[in-house]
């Protein structure tokens, strides 16, 4: 028997005997079976769920496909194709990685766009906005430290482009990029560093970024799409009048959700894993070769539009450091999203249509941004990516304005659609 | 109301549309369609035929193994040792060469590729076309060149079985600008070789074939297995969707 904080007897046997030594019993409780979800959440609030099966994937199978890679230049390529060949279920494995490194970014992407929609990141919510920035800025460290491992022509020539931009700040760029490789040039020095950090180093910050950003969501408690706090009406026993229980409800959605997401992962990487070559690069299926660069190089396809706004601006002064800046700038400016939105409403539901026009051009921005930087820097995509960084960061910069203008719809007290 | 539903709808549908947007062709002549079928074992014999007989003088195929392939292919160890291994010594070796990649590089320019992985980075119609896309040139060290990679250091192997073809130039071209490279608009087959071009592009297509299945020679089974994945996963989401059906019941 154990009497615990709250003065409730814990049971007998192992599962007291833990409870008086560990709060088991009481962490189940505030995060599972006793955490409280709004009732009126809707399918735009399950990638969050969604992002940490990927993540738990990826943790997995990257500690499968470690056992049989080799982290060096002369064998790494050949040890790729061993896990592809010679492994039992290697090939499974590898495409599971693969594929959840673009599904880690589509359900992030998605989870994001959530939170501009119902202005998830509005106060109180501005730590857990941070800390999910900030786990996006780890995938992207963790997504670029990965490609290089492959150790195919475009991972190599990838990296030879990104390490270079750090080349562009003046003065100590040379320096920097030079401490980035451990090198002159990407080599074997690099690709175990590369691996060093994106085996130990991200991961481990990753995981706890994101433990960090669920305490501070179930400290807060979680929005909805009628960016009401559902914490404001609770009936005798404390418990929110519109709120569920995480487990089971949230649990049985999540599980569903998970089906469907998988059906469409699955039918991924069983008939299409390197999608066309967007998933999976064809100049990548070629040794990294230094003496001869790829025919076009892109980053893969969740960098591009930050890619396509470093290419869209101009070098001047003698310098190309502006693209670098403008490029992290996108990424940065995303941090003070809690600040710069000085709407009266936090959800798109009760916001005026220069809000939504607004949400609608910064989506249709950021599509076309990752397309053109698909594609060759000619044509028409240099033209198309300079419109749309301007509209990129309009939607940002204009935002302490535009999100004050127009009129409101009353938001109600309680939540208004039911579950579903 | 309707910009409610409508915007984060076109959101996602743009967002999901991204990775699947195709990207640009990388150029180069618009190639021949393989039409090669990665099921049919016939044809991946024939066409493992074909690649030890001509490909693998000079191109090592290092991440296949023998024994693996003639599984894969429905052939015994004694047929794979009979028809297909004339280099290694075992049957769990990979497919080494005889050619050393020096003596590459002296006799050719360059040291000719290996081809495991060479469809996966160049995709079927291309090897089709290149292995079709031979013609005589008589400004090249090997006298042929070729309308898919032009300038190609590899002499044309096959031309005992295809013949030799020639270039019929595009006539305008000469008249506008004499430096610039002529257009080529069809090839020809000038002295016929000991195949037919029906033949010929079969034979061809076998090779392909083989090519591709080298590429990932897991393929089949892969998609075969997605199947049977799909089908669980559609009824496991099938049950996961009355689960929650049933607990939301409770939920007003």
């Amino acid at each position: 028997m154990a009497n615990q904080n709250d003065g409730t007897i814990a049971g007998g046997g192992l599962w007291g005997w833990i409870n008086a030594r560990f709060p088991l019993d009481k962490m189940l409780k505030q995060h599972v079976t006793e955490y409280y979800a709004p009732k009126n959440i809707n399918a735009w609030y399950l990638f969050g769920s969604l992002s940490l099966v990927v993540l738990a994937m990826q943790l997995v199978t990257g500690i499968y496909l470690t056992m049989s890679y080799k982290p060096a230049a002369t064998e790494a390529f050949a040890s790729v194709e061993y896990i592809m060949r010679d492994v039992d279920w290697g090939w499974l494995i590898r495409y599971l990685h693969s594929t959840g490194a673009s599904a880690f970014f589509i359900v992030v992407y998605l989870h994001m766009f959530r939170g501009l929609m119902y202005g998830s990141y509005r106060a109180p919510r501005e730590l857990i906005w941070i800390f999910g920035m900030l786990i996006y800025l780890a995938l992207m460290a963790e997504g670029f430290f990965g490609y290089l491992l492959p150790w195919g022509n475009m991972s190599y020539w990838g990296a030879q482009v990104i390490v270079s931009l750090f080349g562009t700040i003046p003065v100590i760029g040379d320096t920097l990029s030079e401490w980035i490789r451990g090198d002159y040039f990407i080599s074997d020095i690099t690709l175990n560093r590369f691996f060093a950090l994106h085996v130990v180093a991200i991961p481990l910050i990753m995981v706890f970024l994101v433990v960090a950003h669920l305490l501070a969501l179930h400290e807060v408690g979680s929005g909805n799409p009628d960016g009401v706090e559902i914490k404001k009406y609770k009936d005798a026993n404390g418990v929110p009048l519109d709120g569920m229980k995480f487990h089971p409800y949230c649990t049985v959605e999540d599980i569903l959700a998970l089906g469907v997401f998988l059906l469409i992962f699955c039918g991924v990487v069983f008939f299409a894993p390197a999608l066309g070559g967007v998933f999976l690069e064809p100049p990548n299926f070629e040794i990294a070769n230094p003496m001869q660069t790829p025919p076009h190089i892109a980053p893969v396809w969740y960098y591009t539009p930050f890619y396509a706004m470093l290419r869209a601006v101009p070098s001047f002064l003698g310098t190309q450091v502006w693209g670098v800046l403008v490029m992290f700038g996108a990424i940065l400016i995303m941090f003070f999203l809690p600040w710069l939105d000085r709407s009266p409403v936090k959800s798109i539901r009760y916001k005026g249509w220069i809000a939504k026009v607004a949400l609608a051009l910064f989506a249709v921005s950021f599509v076309v941004l990752a397309y053109c930087g698909m594609q060759p820097p000619s044509g028409i995509f240099p033209l198309l990516a300079r419109i749309f960084t301007i509209v990129y960061f309009a939607f940002f910069l204009l935002m302490p304005w535009w999100s004050r203008m127009g009129s409101f719809k009353p938001v109600p007290d309680r939540v208004t659609s039911n579950a579903h | 109301m309707l910009t409610d539903k409508l915007a984060p709808a076109l959101a996602t549908v743009a967002l999901l549309a991204a990775p699947f947007a195709t990207r640009a062709a990388e150029g180069g002549p618009s190639l021949p369609h393989a039409g090669n079928d990665i099921r049919d074992r016939a044809s991946l014999q024939r066409g493992a035929r074909n690649f030890m007989n001509y490909c693998s003088g000079c191109h090592s195929a290092q991440f296949v193994r023998y024994n693996r392939m003639a599984a894969d292919l429905g052939l015994t160890e004694a047929e794979l040792t009979a028809n297909l291994m004339f280099t290694a010594e075992r049957s769990s070796d990979t497919i080494k060469s005889a050619l050393a990649a020096d003596d590459g590089r002296k006799w050719f320019g360059n040291a000719p590729p290996d081809l495991s992985l060479i469809a996966r980075r160049h995709g079927t119609d291309y090897l089709y076309g290149f292995l079709k896309g031979f013609y005589a040139d008589p400004s090249r060290p090997t006298g042929v060149n070729n309308t898919v990679l032009p300038g190609t250091a590899m002499p044309h192997v096959l031309a005992d079985l295809q013949g030799l073809q020639t270039a019929v130039y595009a006539t305008h071209a000469a008249a506008e600008d004499a430096a610039a490279t002529p257009e080529i608009e069809k090839l020809e087959l000038a002295t016929p070789g000991a195949l037919s071009a029906e033949k010929y592009d079969s034979f061809v297509r076998d090779t392909v074939n083989f090519l591709e299945y080298i590429g990932e020679p897991v393929q089949v089974k892969r998609r075969d297995l997605g199947v049977w994945v799909m089908l669980f996963l559609l009824v496991f989401t099938g049950f996961a969707y009355l689960l929650k059906r049933e607990y939301f019941r409770d939920i007003h």
